[in-house]
């Protein structure tokens, strides 16, 4: 379902990504680890569309269509959704208001009938409950004031309630204690179905104990410089980077 | 046959002339303000002179356009006319109709045309445009509040029905007073079609512990000039509350003169105004604190698109005995185009040692990374600017406790967005 080629990328004309190749198929969770500055985040906003990050090279696929010529919301609307390492705070946007918003947005894009305000909130109290999220963060302004571990949450709210194809989290589980880490693995994994992917970045084993990948790769560098299995993951956290990175090199 | 009508202050003159014997009341203070009005001119239409409190602002496309004295409100069109509460006072072209109102109850009403007296607070022999007003002022409304009476939510409502076909000017003359502990909720609404000049002039006096909600919204016709004055009077514990919404006009300029007379009074003057295309308008504020303990709060936002261009001059004074003090004042801008302007001055002049005053001013553009986490969660780019525009205004609409003014307020910034924005 998605399949990247050759990406390369540069922000303010650094190169940050060179040459990226990866195929995450339908139904499968691939994570992504790698040292600080690798480009995990580079390559989380680039999927997304962010418009400070510019391709210099390669192409991206996402259900047959080319991803990198989509405005964002249009990637949004096909089922891409980036939940963010440092989510945005929206003063003056209530979060219930914001979420119908988008949901009622994409439906719109999917061609589906928009919820009214009853039905909505009906599933976002549902949704938020499963979380443990307190019923006051839907009234409250989109991440203000919020800790944290709120906004990790209010994150994975808005994937629930959005139901993409392809969830790219980025270091969702970092400033989680065990508790939350444990409540964002679940909601993640209630996604999971055959036509839903995620591309999960991580620094830490930890995540990938309750949320499997079928596939680890290890980004260095603005490559990928090894790909396995989970158990990768833990001969990450067991010999750190540079044993790797120094191996592939 | 026509005559075209002379233009300016020379014109305003002419009509003065003119009407001067046919104009209800005392003709003392008329010639007086005559006077003034003859030596002040039109802000800005005299070459060479340049007055500080309108320094941003000049009236020389108002000098340039004729005006015709509206004759005649029968038959004229009231379609236009907002209504959003049941207690009403209507004014058509500056003439108040008594057929399309209904007086509050709890509250005394006389138009000024029937009871012509100019209050003490105005000053016609500094501030031009309220020397015009005095000049020629028709009618306008008188609103007592008698002593400890709640009189609910009044909206006093003009609207310029262009049935002459013309340009007209009027320059109504609203007079109100709330007694000890009384309570009101005055919403004035503006809104009009045509080129005319609206330039009202409103003296409001506060006996002690009286609460006044002032809310304002200034839609008017895209050919208009707004030209409001307002002065308020605090005695003790008196609370003035004002929200002012520009919208339309080519010219608008709100300005306040208001005094905390009386110890632990409390005034705000809050404002938005937003603009598009090659509008001016301009908020201008005089605060006086004379007794202790008063607080003053002042937050005015700018929403800019297009050549247009904001206007905020705000003016805090202390007196020796207004000990205590708390004056704050806030001017925020959006500006959503590269041409468009802010002007922001603040003044603080401070004669007490124990106070707490301050200001501040923000500019800027909407925030990308505010755009792409709306974008990335499917909301288009014309639906994510108008909720981050929506989102700037929030707190200052939220402060209007009256539900149906607060959703008139709402609706006619979605409406001025989808004209203006996007």
């Amino acid at each position: 379902m998605l399949e990247i080629k050759g990406l390369a990328a540069s922000v303010v004309g650094k190169p940050i990504l060179r040459g990226i190749d990866l195929v995450l198929p339908s139904g499968e969770v691939h994570a992504i680890m790698g040292p600080n500055g690798s480009g995990k985040s580079t390559l989380s906003y680039v999927l997304a569309g962010h418009g400070d990050y510019e391709v210099t090279a390669g192409t991206v696929t996402f259900e047959g269509a080319d991803l990198l010529a989509m405005a964002p919301e249009e990637r949004a609307a096909a089922g891409v959704f980036l939940a963010f390492q440092a989510p945005i705070e929206l003063p003056g946007v209530g979060n219930a208001n914001f979420l119908r918003t988008a949901l009622n947005a994409v439906r719109r894009a999917r061609g589906e009938a928009e919820l009214d305000a009853v039905q909505f909130l009906r599933l976002a109290r549902e949704q938020a409950k499963l979380l443990a999220m307190a019923d006051d963060m839907l009234k409250r302004n989109v991440n203000v004031g919020f800790s944290g571990g709120e906004k990790k949450r209010n994150e994975v709210l808005q994937m629930a309630i959005l139901r993409p194809r392809l969830a790219i989290l980025d270091e969702t589980d970092s400033g989680l204690d065990i508790d939350a880490l444990k409540i964002v693995a679940d909601g993640v994994n209630a996604q999971r179905r055959p036509e839903f992917s995620a591309l999960v970045i991580t620094h830490h084993q930890r995540l990938l104990e309750r949320l499997v990948p079928d596939r680890v790769h290890v980004l260095a560098g603005g490559r990928i410089v090894r790909s396995g299995g989970p158990e990768l993951a833990r001969e990450l956290e067991a010999r750190g980077y540079a044993a790797l990175t120094a191996e592939a090199a | 046959m026509s005559v075209q009508p002379a233009t300016g202050a020379a014109g305003f003159l002419a009509r003065y002339d003119g009407l001067r014997d046919r104009l209800p009341g005392d003709p003392a203070p008329r010639d007086a303000a005559a006077r003034a009005f003859r030596t002040l001119g039109l802000p800005g239409a005299a070459a060479g002179r340049r007055e500080e409190a309108w320094k941003y602002t000049s009236l020389r496309p108002l000098a340039d356009a004729p005006f015709h004295a509206p004759l005649s409100t029968v038959g004229a069109d009231a379609a236009g006319l907002l209504r959003l509460a049941p207690a009403r006072l209507v004014f058509l072209d500056g003439r108040y109709r008594p057929d399309l109102s209904n007086q509050p109850d709890g509250a005394t009403f006389a138009s000024f045309a029937d009871a012509p007296t100019f209050g003490t607070l105005a000053r016609p022999e500094r501030d031009p445009l309220v020397a015009l007003n005095t000049m020629l002022a028709e009618d306008g409304a008188r609103i007592e509040i008698p002593a400890g009476v709640d009189a609910g939510v009044v909206q006093l409502a003009s609207l310029a029905t262009e049935a002459q076909g013309r340009s007209t000017a009027f320059h109504p003359r609203h007079a109100i007073r709330l007694g000890a502990g009384a309570r009101l909720t005055l919403l004035e609404t503006a809104t009009g079609a045509g080129a005319y000049l609206h330039n009202p002039v409103t003296e409001i006096v506060l006996d002690p512990g009286a609460v006044l909600h002032h809310v304002r919204l200034a839609d008017e016709a895209a050919g208009a000039f707004h030209l409001a004055t307002i002065y308020a009077e605090l005695a003790e514990g008196a609370v003035y509350d004002g929200f002012t919404l520009v919208l339309g006009a080519r010219v608008a300029r709100s300005e306040f003169h208001v005094r905390l007379a009386g110890a632990d009074a409390r005034a705000a003057i809050n404002a938005a105004q937003l603009l598009g295309g090659t509008q001016h308008a301009d908020v201008t504020s005089v605060v006086r604190h004379d007794a202790p303990r008063g607080t003053s709060r002042q937050a005015v936002k700018n929403v800019l698109t297009g050549r247009s261009r904001g206007v905020f001059q705000g003016r805090i004074e202390v007196a020796r005995d207004a000990q205590k003090t708390d004056g704050y004042q806030m001017s925020q801008a959006l500006l959503l185009s590269d041409q468009a302007e802010i002007d922001t001055k603040p003044e603080l002049e401070i004669f007490a040692d124990d106070v707490k005053c301050s200001h501040g001013a923000t500019v800027g553009a909407l925030d990308p990374e505010q755009m792409f986490y709306l974008r990335s969660r499917g909301v288009p780019e014309a639906e994510a600017r108008a909720m981050l525009v929506h989102a700037f205004l929030t707190d200052a609409l939220e402060a209007v406790a009256h539900e149906p003014t607060r959703a008139a307020l709402d609706a006619a910034v979605t409406g001025w967005w989808e004209r203006a924005g996007a």
